[in-house]
């Protein structure tokens, strides 16, 4: 059914577009990229912080009003782009099994996320009190968003269905 | 004499087990583009702060001192993993307009930075009262840094459909 799907959307006149002008895809994923910058610094300055190797001048508070919008903001970003790109070419993402990893790990990067901004924002020193988890709760998801980063790129080169 | 340096570099022992293993490439490219974000992205950090767009509750030399030494660590396994990739087909690289492009604007990324650091930048604890706005030619190193770094990005992606 998924691959019937895809045959359906590649032979659509958008995807047809898309597939024809040869500087759309290498475009999308330049914006692609940049986006994923925004968001893996972001991660990275606010898992650093959790973890206490970076930025301790700062509160966990100030880290999260400075970098947690861009991480929201880009990732509205990637979804728009990895849209176009999944449009363009069907197959090589909707079909393959690496595809599918990177999305499950994306999930669980946004659940982490998510938990680390909800926790905060009901207790500004919940992580300063809870530092085991705190600390557990970084390196997972800075595991997680080099996951992310690495999957992205290995789906340009598993064979797909 | 380029010509021999680039065959040179393609008959090195990595570059050999780059062309000749198929999962070695799609690594070390992974690893270059983990390295990239972290570069790109933390360069903006400190960019938008110059700017005056962002991070402007916090003083200049705080944020630079808390970012740039990520910036540097990630730039080295960038350019590491990027002269790898580069060795496994060094003569066909050399000849893509895009990769060419690339090194010319990393070079000047290069000294856009040298004279922020040997300008403005000395005398940072003068003009670095957060939240005023940077001097002018601290904002223009930001804004030139940022669209440099911007458009390596595209031209390093551009390189690999060439």
């Amino acid at each position: 059914m998924l691959k019937e799907f895809c045959v359906w959307l590649a032979g659509t006149s958008l995807s047809q577009q898309i597939q024809d002008a040869f500087w759309v895809i290498p475009t999308v994923q330049t914006v692609h990229i940049i986006s994923i910058a925004i968001v893996m610094t972001s991660m990275a300055m606010l898992d650093f912080r959790l973890i206490g190797i970076a930025g301790r001048r700062q509160s966990l508070t100030e880290v999260g009003n400075r970098f947690l919008p861009w991480v929201w903001t880009a990732l509205v970003v990637l979804l728009c782009s990895g849209t176009i790109l999944i449009i363009g070419e069907p197959g090589r993402d909707l079909l393959n099994t690496v595809f599918w990893i990177k999305m499950s790990l994306l999930a669980t990067g946004l659940v982490l996320t998510w938990t680390f901004q909800h926790m905060l924002r009901r207790s500004k020193t919940f992580w300063d009190r809870n530092r085991p988890a705190a600390v557990l709760l970084g390196s997972a998801s800075l595991v997680i968003w080099v996951g992310i980063i690495g999957a992205g790129r290995w789906i340009a080169y598993v064979e797909h269905g | 004499m380029i010509r021999q340096l680039l065959q040179a570099l393609e008959a090195t022992p990595w570059g050999t087990a780059v062309r000749e293993n198929t999962w070695l490439f799609p690594t070390i490219e992974s690893v270059h583009v983990l390295a990239l974000v972290m570069v790109v992205g933390s360069i903006m950090v400190v960019d938008l702060r110059l700017l005056n767009l962002a991070s402007r509750q916090r003083s200049v030399k705080e944020l630079t001192d808390d970012v740039l030494p990520w910036t540097w660590t990630a730039f080295g396994c960038a350019a590491i993993t990027g002269t790898l990739l580069f060795s496994s087909s060094a003569m066909r690289y050399s000849h893509i307009w895009q990769f060419e492009a690339k090194m010319c604007m990393l070079v000047l990324a290069a000294i856009n930075m040298g004279i922020f650091h040997l300008g403005a930048f000395r005398s940072v604890a003068h003009w670095d009262q957060a939240p005023s706005r940077p001097p002018l030619a601290a904002r223009l190193a930001g804004g030139i840094s940022l669209g440099i770094w911007l458009i390596i990005v595209a031209l390093g992606r551009f390189v690999g459909f060439a």
